[in-house]
């Protein structure tokens, strides 16, 4: 058996651990070791993307063990094409928050880098958990270390934002705990046996009426968490008050939490459910998108700005999940990882300069490219990769999610299609302001350029963003087999089939061409005129 | 080399990335070397490809060279391919030489510049995303040049960083361009959801082979050409053009004149079997051509911006190609963009050289009497002018005529449009005969209106800026002869191979009796000399004088003119601010509302659990009652 999940998963708490050892004053040696601890676990992951079998579609690598046996309580972890970059999303991005705050963070070092480990862990513990209670208590332990980094490093608001982040994410998934013991409850009157684990649950049969109830019980608590519009408007406030390091893993990581659960749970546990109101979600999405884009327009704060492109942006991976077709969903999970990389470099740059200027007003800037030519470099290619600029990973991930989306779906993937537009009009306003035109503020005439450690942190996230850019397909082919399996549930529903014919009624503008419809919905047979060179898909 | 095809963009990629990250710390000789040698090098590795796929395919088939599989998801699948054909095999010449020159241009023009490293890692990263647009083998890796011009484009627009009108004209284009972006994104939706590739050759074929519905290929087309309305600066996505003179000078000419702005007619090029088979929209591709290169030549007559001119009369000259290609002119689209890549890059670099003797000055108003100050660049932009005008044999003359005779006696269309295009094209002629000779004329003759330190400061440019001028102006005046002389047609027959076969459209052969030929060219030639003798009339020995008197004499129509129909000003109250505004309603009405609404929600459950309170007394007797009625409840629920 492989231990690789448990090693990733307890590595960063067995480090917290270890530093509440550590004297108070002695913050170097504190941050060091936390920084150590985060790239051993991104080691540690590695080892799951070593491990991790290609072509298998169920879950790898899996561990399990009884935890509470009279309730079927199982610590159950393994690993999928849906998860397994969602993971190593985390452990990169952890050690990018200990190195990007190495110098910003004085206050309570030692507690910073114990809370940012224990939710480093819990995050894992999230999306490796094949336990449905284990996979609620680590997705409720989240919370806990992001209330204190936002209440205790937070700005100046940071009470009202913290308790307004606890207490929207927690209304949304007390309701989620319910149908959880639901489910379990039913599974155990069906079958006898009662189990939380999620392979075994999967095919629970359920009386239509209690598999609604239970769809939006499951929804409302992920759709709080991507945020969905219109619950959406904890994120702002939790963004702008949180410090850097917090922005970047709840936008790095914290929203596809809610993405991750609708793909891991909502949809193969509630099929049915899921195909006949997939509408109202792709609805919410869409108008996410566009409002997200119209309201960070306007923000007079970049930190509020950026936060409003998080709501446009996660509602194109709503989008993607629920349009129901293999290319939308690889786009969306894809589409999470980016997003992570993009945001998370932008709140990264966004801390950058407000370490330095103590305003995150746009107002306060202009003509930084004159005094940080370096720093405006990595600004502006982070903002390439936000607004899809062909070449770097946004764009995979967009238009993989339109273009897949657009052959269920096509009125709405054309109205967030306008997303492209006003993305490129938030996104170049934000850096005009900042970095071009005169000098006109004395501050900005000496502003230090950026420090070695903040280099070292966007240089892997760059790196990333061009690697997804050109070659694609080495992160989508592992998706590939997993979100097959997911669709194969939903599309067996009567809805869902229901959903293909209405995708064949629309594909009749061709004539002899004309591909048998439920192909749009399968992954393509292989191409013969392509050598499939260098193995590569 | 053709089965490297992807070296040709390669080079002056890497051009950029090694002046983007040590340009700056290894001095102007390194750059200038390298910058040259990647722009040089991408020409001569097309040149020997070209020479190479001449010899491999003496008929012009297509040649692949498949990279590696880019994405492959569900049903759509791509590829980093790049191909040579006849159509790629012309955009790559054009774009290279002429990319070259203006690279060599630049290291005069640029000498002085802060930021010389910047300027030539943008220039060489444009010619590599201009490269992958015209040799990429699917709309999508077009689409991926496609955007990265814009990036370019978007970067030297705003070269001059620190001023507030640069950056904010790169973003306008930026922002513009997505707007047809999103027409072209929409348009490989549909050509996924349908066709399940979109290879130019796969669309192509099944496009040709017939039984695709008519909505289909028309919307397609309409989505594309949208694409193409930003890109090539036509009505109603054209505002950015003008803006975009913020750049410096060779940027204008390059990117702005010769090469990225003519992507959107190698487009519909490159789509003719979806076009030919949609004449609906062909009509709609050569009406907006039609009305642009009227509408634009209109506001380029009233500009004193020297390069302001130029860019109008670009936007003008992009309209005549839409009418080629809009009227199934291809090739004659096609020769219009190589004529005019050689004659607007010359009158742009002209322009350049003028402004460099002025020390920088655009403004017409202060020059005047530069003929004899700098000779070369004066017989450089006279032949470009005489190019642009269409004296007859310089190559504009061939090219424009051959649109305007295809636009009259064109297949498809019925013959009262026919006659509308053609007539709007010919007054258009005109108009472009009138600015440019009042362009001559107010700069080169007259008396020197500037200042005297100016005059003292007159100088003819170094021979880097001066060698692509002359031989710019050569190719200008020969160039539409060689390439395109009626009925000993180079081009016509070189590019022939790209139009495949249509079931029911018909051929993009024009027959035209030698009468009515001789007489359209009598007719474009007479409108040339007419335009030009009215210039001269009123700006060779007057100077401002009749622009004052068309001031007094037309006033409203000379502001109209002058503000460019205040199109910017209407754009901004009817779509910007409304925007804006709704945006703002957005966040301080709705936002706040779900916040209060969630607040009141709050507050119900706060009072609930208030009355809840009620029930704990701390009696672990009645919590006990409670928890047994709990578990009645839930099991009659699941029951």
């Amino acid at each position: 058996m492989n231990y690789i999940l448990s090693i990733t998963l307890w590595l960063p708490v067995a480090a917290a651990v270890i530093l509440l050892f550590f004297p108070k004053t002695a913050a170097s040696a504190i941050k060091g070791f936390g920084l150590l601890a985060s790239l051993a676990t991104f080691v540690a992951s590695l080892g799951i993307l070593n491990g991790f079998h290609e072509g298998v579609a169920g879950l790898q690598l899996t561990e399990s063990l009884a935890w509470i046996p009279q309730w079927g309580i199982r610590y159950a972890l393994g690993v999928d094409g849906i998860s397994l970059w969602l993971i190593l999303l985390t452990t990169l991005l952890t050690p990018v928050v200990f190195l990007s705050s190495w110098n910003t963070i004085h206050k309570h070092p030692k507690e910073y880098v114990i809370a940012f480990l224990i939710m480093e862990a819990a995050m894992i513990g999230v999306f490796v958990a094949s336990d449905l209670l284990l996979f609620y208590v680590f997705f409720e332990l989240t919370l806990l270390p992001m209330y204190l980094v936002i209440g205790v490093w937070g700005g100046a608001n940071r009470i009202y934002a913290a308790i307004k982040f606890f207490l929207f994410t927690i209304a949304g998934s007390l309701l989620m705990l319910l149908g959880i013991i639901y489910l379990a409850f039913a599974h155990f009157h069906d079958t006898g046996v009662l189990t939380f684990t999620i392979t075994e649950l999967y095919g629970t049969t359920l009386a239509p009426h209690a598999q609604v109830l239970l769809f939006f019980a499951f929804a409302l608590a992920f759709a709080i968490k991507v945020p969905l519009f219109p619950l959406h408007t904890w994120l702002p406030d939790a963004h702008v008050e949180a410090p850097t390091g917090g922005s970047i893993i709840l936008a790095g990581v914290m929203l596809k939490m809610g993405t991750y659960g609708f793909l891991r749970f909502v949809l193969p546990f509630f099929p049915d459910a899921t195909a006949k109101y997939a509408g109202l979600l792709i609805a919410l999405a869409v108008i996410g998108i566009v409002y997200g884009a119209l309201v960070a327009w306007v923000q007079p704060d970049m930190k509020k700005l950026v936060a409003y492109s998080s709501v446009s942006h996660l509602g194109f991976c709503v989008l993607g999940i629920f349009a129901l077709n293999q290319t939308s969903i690889e786009g969306s999970i894809l589409q999470m990882v980016n997003h992570g990389l993009s945001t998370g470099a932008l709140f990264l740059c966004v801390g950058v300069i407000y370490e330095r200027r103590h305003t995150r007003l746009l107002a306060d800037y202009g003509g930084l490219a004159k005094t940080m030519p370096v720093f405006a470099t990595f600004f502006i290619i982070a903002m390439l990769s936000s607004v899809g600029l062909p070449g770097l990973n946004g764009f995979i991930g967009e238009f993989l999610i339109l273009a897949g989306s657009f052959q269920t779906w096509p009125r709405a993937t054309i109205v967030a299609a306008t997303g492209v537009i006003l993305a490129a009009i938030y996104l170049l306003w934000l850096i005009q302001r900042v970095f071009f035109g005169p000098i006109t503020k004395e501050e900005n005439k000496n502003v230090r350029e950026i420090a070695w450690n903040e280099v070292v942190a966007l240089v892997p996230l760059v790196v990333l963003m061009v690697w997804i850019g050109v070659r694609p397909n080495v992160f989508l082919r592992k998706m590939t087999p997993s979100v097959q399996q997911l669709l194969q549930i939903v599309h067996k529903t009567d809805a869902g089939k229901a959903m293909i014919a209405g995708v064949g009624r629309r594909v009749s503008g061709v004539g002899d061409q004309n591909r048998p419809h439920e192909a749009m919905l399968r992954p393509p047979t292989p191409d013969p005129r392509l050598p499939l060179s260098g193995g590569v898909r | 080399m053709l089965n490297t095809l992807w070296l040709i963009p390669i080079l002056p990629f890497a051009g950029f990335l090694l002046n983007g990250l040590f340009g700056k710390r290894l001095g102007k000789g390194f750059v200038t070397a390298v910058a040259l040698l990647a722009s040089l090098g991408a020409a001569v590795a097309g040149t020997i490809a070209v020479v190479q796929y001449h010899a491999a395919y003496p008929t012009g088939g297509l040649h692949l060279n498949l990279v590696y599989n880019w994405i492959a998801s569900g049903s759509i699948g791509a590829d980093i391919s790049f191909q040579l054909d006849p159509l790629s095999v012309v955009m790559l010449m054009v774009v290279t030489w002429v990319g070259f020159l203006i690279h060599l241009y630049s290291v005069g023009y640029m000498a002085h510049e802060d930021g010389y490293g910047r300027y030539f890692a943008y220039l060489n990263l444009f010619l590599a995303e201009m490269l992958v647009l015209i040799l990429g083998s699917s709309y999508l890796l077009m689409f991926v040049g496609w955007e990265g011009v814009g990036l370019c484009s978007y970067l030297l627009i705003g070269f001059y960083y620190q001023t507030d009108y640069a950056p904010a004209a790169g973003k306008k284009a930026f922002i513009v361009n997505r707007i047809g972006d999103f027409g072209f994104l929409v348009a490989m939706f549909l050509m996924f959801a349908y066709f399940g590739s979109v290879d130019f050759a796969k669309v192509s074929s099944i496009a040709a082979a017939g039984g695709v519905e008519h909505w289909l290929l028309t919307a397609i087309c309409l989505l594309l050409f949208l694409g193409a309305v930003g890109k090539s600066a036509q009505i109603p996505l054209y505002v950015w053009l003008p803006d975009a003179m913020a750049g410096p000078t060779p940027v204008s000419a390059l990117i702005h004149a010769a090469t990225m702005v003519t992507a959107g007619v190698y487009m519909v090029v490159r789509s003719n079997a979806l076009f030919r088979l949609a004449p609906g929209a062909m009509m709609v591709v050569a009406l907006i051509g039609a009305l642009t290169a009227l509408f634009a030549a209109t506001i380029g007559i009233r500009q004193w911006d020297i390069k302001k001119v130029l860019a109008y009369s670009t936007v003008s000259q992009l309209g005549f190609m839409f009418i080629g290609v809009g009227v199934g002119a291809f090739t004659a689209g096609i020769f219009h963009l190589i004529t005019h890549a050689f004659f607007k890059a010359c009158l742009f670099l002209g322009s350049g050289s003028v402004i460099h003797a002025m020390s920088g000055e655009q403004d017409m108003r202060k020059m005047g009497g530069l003929k004899s100050k700098i000779p070369i660049t004066y017989w450089t932009f006279a032949i470009a002018t005489y190019a642009i005008a269409g004296f007859p044999p310089f190559a504009g003359f061939f090219s424009k005529d051959e649109i305007l005779a295809s636009a009259l006696n064109n297949p498809y269309f019925p013959k009262p449009f026919s006659w509308l295009i053609w007539s709007l094209g010919t007054v258009a002629a005109f108009c472009t005969a009138y600015y440019m000779y009042r362009l001559v004329y107010l700069t080169f003759f007259g008396n020197f209106r500037g200042t005297h330190e100016q005059e003292h400061h007159l100088h003819e440019s170094p021979a880097s800026m001066t060698i692509p001028l002359i031989i710019l102006a050569a190719l200008s005046a020969v160039g539409g002869a060689l390439l395109g002389w009626p009925h000993h047609h180079f081009l016509a027959a070189w590019l022939k191979p790209i139009f495949p076969e249509i079931g029911g459209a018909p051929e993009a052969q024009y027959e035209i009796s030698p009468n009515i030929e001789y007489a359209l060219m009598l007719v474009s030639s007479a409108i040339a000399v007419i335009g030009w003798w009215i210039a001269r009339t009123r700006f060779r020995d007057r100077g401002l004088e009749a622009d004052d008197q068309f001031a007094r004499n037309m006033p409203a129509v000379a502001r109209g003119m002058e503000n460019k129909w205040y199109v910017d000003e209407a754009y901004g109250a009817t779509i910007v601010r409304p925007l804006e505004g709704l945006s703002q309603f957005l966040w301080r009405g709705i936002d706040a509302l779900i916040d209060g609404t969630l607040a009141i929600v709050g507050y119900i459950v706060a009072a609930i659990g208030d009355l809840l309170r009620f029930f704990q007394t701390g009696n672990v007797r009645n919590y006990a009652l409670m928890f047994f009625l709990g578990v009645i409840v839930f099991i009659w629920v699941l029951a």
